[in-house]
């Protein structure tokens, strides 16, 4: 059974453990340095679909069915599914996920769906009302462009405070027994907003709400940052990434030597345009289910906290000049001892 | 706990935020835009040399840019020239027919009607309104000032 330590942490006694998991990407993201921890790229951005939005649906529907087929699990197995993704009504998951038959719960947290789903699974799962839960989310460059921004093919140009919305999907599988990783604890973050309202800096908007969970964590665990191999920001991007190591070190914690952002580490920030990085519920789950759990299984990394982040407003929110609240949930992934 | 105030964070988050190239973009804006230009210049030229009368050739250069703006945009060429020039292929009469093609092509999956037709306006849609409305205005202030100056 879960238990809940100090404010605002929850301790997973069981430890739920990964079963499975798959990284897919687009075009983009398996040209940057991450390009080998996909388990599939596509050098189509439709994936052979007629609109964007089906594509995004299909970057679910195959992530999910990867990680299954590593669980050597059917969907029949799995007894509930948590997922999201940046658009209106989270039509690309419950679109990408209807054929499942699984039961089926949408997620919202911006940019940090990922985390917040994997968090629920686990939750799930270490209650005992789960013997497996899923979790999945994806973004993709195009859909989100449409619905938050300008037409693909329209002449601008952007700040280089902007990111850059990650054509991608993770998904994982957690259960009761079996696989080397295993959840211990999770952090759901308080909504933080400190008045940021430029929707091109979203770096800016949601580094408070990363400094908030990643100090209520070690005070409530009683840890430091040394403690962890790695500590990984979901899509703060540089601007972000500069600013949660300021708010932090104004809280006594040093993070300079643990952390990693996955909206740099996604792409080459030099080479491929991207801005200040990637951003998107498929980055943080991409680099989580590739790169991370692989890091992990491979024996490089022990001990990890990811704690994605997200950006809550709305183009109706944007347009009538509100500022924009962050988020940011975190998981602590470690081998099982 | 984030012991910050918003005013501090805005201080905060302005040191930590690149600024844009804004030499680097005015200067791309210059040589691209004017180089339209000057391919305007060159097809005026044109035209006259095909005795086009000198408002048909205007015209005509006028739908030639237009042409090859809306054919660039649905090669998916413009946004990229864009990306550096910026102002430069915003501001001449290219920027406007990328403006209406680039929405017309997006939301085409939408349907005809309720997603090309509704959307062809959504970026040039504020610039017709704000721009007729400026030109009747221009157009009152101009008759009051022949009516007053007894012109009429």
């Amino acid at each position: 059974m879960p238990q809940r330590i100090g404010k605002d942490t929850i301790f997973l006694p069981s430890r739920p453990r990964v079963l499975g998991h798959a990284a897919l990407g687009g075009k983009k993201e398996a040209q940057g340095p991450l390009s080998a921890c996909f388990d599939q790229t596509f050098d189509d951005t439709r994936l052979g679909m007629k609109t964007w939005e089906q594509a995004e649906s299909k970057l679910q529907t195959e992530a999910i069915h990867l990680a299954l087929d590593k669980a050597a699990l059917a969907p029949g197995d799995v007894q509930a599914i948590f997922a999201g993704d940046l658009l209106n009504q989270c039509i690309s998951s419950t679109f990408g996920l209807r054929e499942l038959n699984i039961p089926f719960i949408g997620q919202y947290g911006a940019c940090s769906t990922m985390a917040q789903s994997a968090s629920m699974a686990a939750l799930f799962v270490d209650s005992g009302v789960c013997e497996t839960a899923a979790a999945v989310t994806s973004s993709h460059f195009c859909t989100a462009e449409r619905q938050f921004r300008l037409p693909l093919e329209y002449g601008g140009q952007r700040t280089p405070t902007a990111q850059w919305t990650a054509t991608a999907a993770g998904a994982l599988i957690f259960g009761k027994s079996g696989g080397e990783v295993c959840a211990e604890h999770v952090t759901f973050g308080r909504i933080t907003d400190f008045g940021i309202k430029d929707a091109a800096n979203m770096g800016a908007a949601m580094a408070p709400a990363a400094a908030s969970t990643l100090t209520a964590f070690f005070s409530d665990t009683q840890t430091k940052p040394e403690d962890y191999d790695a500590i990984f920001t979901g899509d703060l991007g540089k601007v972000g990434s500069a600013l949660l190591l300021q708010l932090l070190e104004k809280n006594g914690l040093d993070l300079s030597k643990r952390h990693r952002d996955c909206g740099l580490l996604l792409y080459d920030t030099e080479k491929q345009d991207v801005h200040a990085g990637g951003s998107g519920c498929g980055c943080a789950a991409s680099v989580l289910c590739g790169h991370i759990l692989q890091e992990m299984e491979a024996g490089r990394l022990q001990n990890i906290l990811l704690a994605a982040t997200g950006a809550l407003m709305s183009t109706t929110s944007s347009q009538q000049s509100e500022s924009i609240p962050g988020i940011s949930h975190l998981i602590h992934l470690r081998i099982r001892t | 706990m984030i012991r910050v105030t918003n005013e501090e964070y805005a201080a905060m988050t302005k040191q930590a935020s690149p600024k844009s190239p804004a030499v680097k973009n005015c200067i791309f804006a210059f040589l691209v835009g004017g180089l339209i230009c000057t391919m305007g210049q060159i097809l005026f030229n044109l035209y006259l040399s095909f005795d086009l009368a000198e408002a048909d050739a205007r015209t005509a250069v006028s739908i030639s840019l237009i042409f090859l703006s809306a054919l660039l945009t649905a090669y998916g060429v413009y946004d990229d020239i864009a990306r550096h020039a910026g102002a430069g292929t915003l501001v001449p009469i290219t920027g406007f027919a990328n403006s209406m093609v680039s929405p017309a092509m997006e939301f085409k999956s939408e349907g005809f009607v309720m997603g090309m037709g509704a959307k062809l306006f959504t970026i040039a849609g504020p610039v017709l309104t704000f721009g007729i409305t400026a030109s009747f205005l221009y157009g009152i202030v101009y008759y009051l000032i022949r009516f007053v100056l007894g012109g009429m």
